[in-house]
């Protein structure tokens, strides 16, 4: 399976959804679901490294984790993110996040993301490759 | 909603039965072209809560509801904490006590239409708006703490405000028992540089115009008359809010088998108050809630500053600061008993009426001021708690339009561009940092908020005072 990321419609709020041959690429596609909630990826330089390590007692819940400890760093540093590199042992995740600083004329961010939910929260092995998606509140 | 799955009590209100493990029966509150356009996930998720342990009376939706996580957006449910009651981070949501407050200026349209341009543009200057905005106080520790335990009235104590501006609060602007040790150290390194920020999304700092008065004594009580020009400031506890609801809802999710709670669906994920959990998250979350009454004073302050360079004499008093996002412990009559319980209000404005000893002396004879934002383009309302309020959804009224269409529909309708000169061309200047931003704000993604209003009186859930036209939008 093609890794790829999309949307999906939640009322007031925005689902994301990732595809990826593995588990882990599926986070990753998540997570750069996660950064076009605020704005375009392909705006987005890989400059900067944040590290991450997270655990939680199943894959859903990991899944969580991952967006919102993404969604903290962003908050802190600033940060927008272009890529994401993840190794999943278990349930518990090891990765890392390249992005530069936010820029508000040349990112134009359209809104911030709160946190990521448990509606919707699904992470499956599909024909192929595996699925992993939430919705985040924004 | 499919209406055949329920049972009408009255014009704008709706039932359904207890049934499939409800403990108490759910009840919409909206017209019936409200109830048509509602998702089935609304009463999906009104009926799981009313599956919740020591829930009181009803899991209530109130016009503007949504769907939401857990609990609908619009949803008010109370527990009986001596019952099993439970506290949900998802009841409360993840921009804890994010609400609206109102100020007067004391000046009329024509006064703001001279200024208009500039007067944006400074607003729009000094006041930190959008994704990755800063303020310009940092806390350090000490000062953090003193801010989570001491709110509006912490930051009035540094000069942000007054002690009128107290009054005018919930709370009279510090939640007791808050307890910044349950407050994670991330929480609090977020929110270092983001007092007195608006933030982004449906956030917004408007100036408006009264345009029409319903309720000639309220608008009295409320010092509101046709033509005046108010100040109104959406916003909430920021990031340390944030923060907190994503922590306390994955160790919810995780530890309710712990706690023996069987959750129809893991969004529900709440802890019994009576848990060390439980115990936590309700003093983080007051920690958050005087973070967003701090917050909202901080802005004030601001707003009072710009406005001063171009009017020297306006003071800006505070009509009042409610708060759509919180589990308070309130004291209601049910079934002819008081008792204590922990109201849930998600997307859901308390609206005590009158008489109500919360409410200061000059605000008691009309009921509360109810505050509902709508969109940019349309307008906003004052509306006052009704007496009867208690005995239908614990003294509870709307907080906004609610939206009609999702962010990710709206960004494919409209431009940004096109929405920023369709709104100049009706005499509302919008200044926003994204122009993305505006187009998934656009005023067509919101339900019609006159619908929801109308819906709300004629539930009994609160009264029309006044209605409200933006002039100006600072959007973040």
């Amino acid at each position: 399976m093609q890794s790829h990321w999309e949307h999906f419609d939640h009322g007031a709020d925005i689902g994301v959804r990732g595809f990826g041959a593995t588990e882990a690429a599926a986070f990753e596609q998540a997570a750069l679901a996660l950064t076009a909630v605020v704005t375009d990826p392909d705006t987005v330089r890989a400059m900067d490294r944040v590290d991450f390590d997270c655990e939680a007692p199943d894959a859903e819940l990991l899944l969580v984790h991952w967006l919102n400890a993404v969604i903290s760093q962003m908050a802190l540093h600033h940060m927008l993110f272009a890529r994401f590199q993840v190794q999943i042992h278990g349930h518990r995740l090891k990765g890392q996040a390249l992005g530069e600083t936010l820029s508000p004329t040349r990112h134009g961010p359209a809104v911030e993301v709160k946190g990521a939910t448990v509606t919707a929260l699904r992470v499956a092995r599909l024909a192929g490759g595996w699925v992993a998606q939430t919705v985040v509140d924004v | 909603m499919d209406l055949r799955t329920l049972h009408r009590l009255a014009p704008c209100t709706w039932e359904m039965p207890p049934r499939d493990g409800m403990n108490v029966p759910a009840v919409v509150y909206a017209s019936e072209a409200l109830v048509r356009e509602m998702d089935e996930k609304v009463r999906e998720q009104a009926e799981n809560v009313a599956r919740l342990p020591g829930i009181v009376s009803a899991s209530y939706a109130m016009p503007d509801a949504h769907w939401g996580y857990g609990f609908p957006i619009g949803g008010v449910a109370a527990f009986d904490a001596e019952a099993g009651g439970v506290v949900s981070a998802g009841g409360v949501g993840f921009d804890i006590s994010c609400g609206v407050r109102c100020l007067h200026t004391g000046l009329k349209r024509a006064d703001i239409l001279a200024v208009q341009q500039p007067l944006a543009d400074t607003l729009f200057k000094h006041i930190p708006a959008g994704v990755g905005s800063t303020g310009a106080i940092h806390l350090n520790s000490e000062q953090m703490h003193d801010m989570l335990t001491g709110g509006a009235r912490w930051a009035v104590a540094h000069g942000w405000g007054t002690a009128a501006d107290l009054e005018r609060t919930e709370e009279h602007g510090q939640m007791p028992h808050a307890k910044p040790g349950c407050v994670s150290a991330l929480a609090k390194a977020r929110q270092r540089e983001e007092m007195g920020t608006l933030g982004s999304g449906n956030h917004y700092l408007e100036v408006q115009e009264v345009t029409e008065i319903f309720d000639t004594a309220a608008a009295g009580a409320f010092g509101l008359a046709a033509g005046d020009v108010m100040v109104m400031i959406h916003c909430g506890s920021r990031g340390l809010g944030h923060q907190i609801g994503s922590e306390f809802l994955l160790r919810m999710a995780a530890e309710a088998p712990v706690h023996g709670l069987h959750l129809p669906d893991r969004e529900l994920a709440c802890a019994p108050i009576h848990s060390q959990l439980g115990q936590e998250y309700l003093g983080a979350m007051r920690a958050a809630i005087n973070c967003a009454l701090a917050n909202r004073q901080i802005l004030t302050h601001l707003v009072r500053m710009v406005f001063s360079t171009r009017f020297p004499a306006a003071r800006l008093p505070l009509l009042y600061d409610v708060s759509h996002n919180t589990c308070k412990v309130e004291h209601h009559r049910v079934e002819g008993r008081l008792v204590e319980l922990h109201v849930h209000r998600k997307g859901a404005t308390r609206a005590f009426g009158p008489g109500h000893p919360e409410l200061p002396p000059a605000l008691r004879p009309a009921g509360q001021p109810v505050l509902v934002g709508g969109s940019m383009g349309t307008g906003s309302y004052v509306l006052a708690g009704n007496a009867s309020s208690e005995a239908l959804a614990f003294s509870s009224a709307c907080h906004g339009a609610g939206r009609a269409m999702s962010r990710h529909q709206a960004q494919k309708t409209w431009q940004g561009r096109s929405v920023l000169d369709d709104l100049a061309r009706r005499g509302i200047l919008v200044r926003s940092p994204s122009l993305r931003g505006l187009a998934e704000e656009a005023p067509g993604a919101y339900k019609d908020v006159a619908a929801v209003v109308d819906a709300t009186q004629a539930a009994g859930l609160a009264r029309k005072v006044a209605r409200l036209e933006p002039l100006i939008c600072i959007k973040g």
